[in-house]
């Protein structure tokens, strides 16, 4: 019963399978989705943004029925969401809970921030070795330049 | 070695880079050797750079094998907009190695990838000229008998100079003190200090030139260029502070040598040039047999 009671004020309907990304800061809410290529996604999904949060003052969270992600694919969203939760939805009971964790390796999704690096240039997905996790630092595969946290762009 | 590319100095362990220092010592005592002769080096140049490429073609050249390739991009299919992957793929079916000067970060890592064939970073934008560095730790290694516990200044430009940023990272490998000479607006970044910092080793800032000359072994010095200063005043103020005249080395150490990967512009006067502590001349002939080793060593002509 207890349960049914604390299903009832959620601001975002409970799913019956799948996985919650809770805690995500609000300004990285479509980011997050983009980086996990939720956009196109075509089964149930719900986003909830500014919500309240006793951790956080205001979050965003999104729901996605029906879908497991791996570790390395969900860690991704870590550049983005550090404070982000990844909670695992069996029948409407959470069966793991995981913080996300920032990658070794980024692929893809970051911008190399040196504007003459041959990956702003030409079509090449760009590759970053992760050499700072507290103080988010990446070096491109490429050029070898540091891309810091504060002049981070995304894909 | 054999196959394998050379973009960034670390590519190759401490011991390859010996192992080409003592290759080099082969072909200077004798630098003419055909084993290249059924073998094709393309030099592309995607931006000028005389001395490279003539280095290079010497070096190919004197090994017997044939040169193409073009020296600057006016004269290539990157007019037409070709995309440096097309380029590459098209070039690794005509050559057995690719020499490459580009002037983007990363194009020669890039170039690596889809090549058929090794690639020899001639040089990729500000990040790595590794031909470069190995030149000048055969020079160095030839002057003063070894590598190893050397006081190495660096003078000038630190903040920019790709040659300081690779020859610091390999010297890590040899125990130095590291004496850093260069205006405020111009000292080694930390992403290369910090190489510096894992080792443990010895480093020392300095903003004047004089200071350093009786403690070193080698004075390696650059040229400060006026387009790297926000402030023009600035530049007008220390342009003439790093200049090497003949009369500063007195109390210099009898072995200490100095080296400049060239081209000079003023920073060393031409009465340095017939001192005979003056090496930047015969650094730049050691390039021809560093880069006959690579070339052989990579195309596993020699072990």
């Amino acid at each position: 019963m207890e349960k049914t009671d604390q299903r009832k004020e959620l601001k975002v309907s409970a799913i019956e399978n799948g996985s919650v990304i809770d805690h995500i800061p609000v300004q990285s809410v479509y980011q997050v989705l983009r980086i996990l290529n939720l956009t196109e996604y075509n089964d149930q999904l719900l986003i909830g943004n500014h919500l309240e949060s006793r951790k956080m003052g205001r979050k965003g969270i999104i729901k996605v029925s029906n879908k497991y992600f791996k570790s390395d694919e969900i860690n991704k969203i870590a550049l983005v969401a550090p404070s982000a939760t990844l909670i695992v939805i069996k029948n409407f009971e959470v069966v793991q809970k995981n913080q996300v964790e920032v990658p070794n390796k980024v692929e893809k999704i970051v911008k190399c921030f040196n504007p003459n690096c041959i990956t702003n240039h030409e079509e090449v997905s760009t590759y970053f070795d992760v050499i700072n996790k507290e103080d988010l630092k990446l070096r491109c595969h490429y050029c070898e330049k540091i891309t810091a946290k504060d002049n981070m762009a995304f894909k | 070695m054999k196959n394998k590319s050379l973009v960034s100095i670390n590519d190759f362990t401490r011991e390859e880079h010996i192992r080409i220092l003592d290759l080099a010592g082969d072909f200077e005592r004798r630098p003419r050797q055909r084993i290249l002769e059924d073998y094709v080096v393309a030099t592309l140049f995607f931006e000028p750079s005389t001395r490279t490429r003539l280095s290079f073609e010497s070096a190919a050249t004197r090994l017997g094998a044939r040169v193409i390739g073009f020296s600057e991009p006016g004269s290539s299919s990157v007019q037409k907009g070709e995309s440096l992957r097309d380029t590459i793929r098209t070039v690794s079916n005509y050559a057995d190695i690719i020499v490459m000067r580009h002037p983007r970060e990363g194009s020669a890592r890039f170039a690596s990838e889809v090549s058929r064939v090794p690639v020899i970073n001639a040089g990729d934008g500000s990040n790595q000229h590794p031909t470069q560095t190995l030149l000048d730790l055969y020079s160095i290694r030839k002057t003063q008998g070894t590598l190893n516990n050397l006081n190495i200044a660096f003078v000038g430009d630190l903040k920019y100079g790709r040659t300081v940023h690779s020859l610091t990272m390999a010297l890590c490998n040899y125990n130095t003190t590291f004496h850093l000479v260069s205006p405020a607006e111009l000292k080694l970044p930390s992403s290369v200090k910090v190489h510096i910092k894992e080792r443990q080793l010895a480093y020392y800032q300095y903003t004047e030139l004089q200071e350093v000359i009786s403690k070193v072994d080698i004075l390696y010095m650059t040229r400060i260029q006026k387009e790297r200063f926000q402030d023009p005043m600035e530049y007008e103020k220390v342009k003439n502070s790093y200049i090497l005249r003949n009369s500063m080395l007195e109390g210099g150490k009898s072995n200490l040598k100095i080296l400049h990967p060239l081209p000079r512009v003023n920073e060393i006067t031409y009465d340095v040039d017939d001192n005979p502590k003056a090496y930047y001349f015969t650094q730049a002939l050691n390039g021809v047999f560093v880069r006959q080793a690579l070339l052989a060593a990579i195309l596993g002509v020699v072990e």
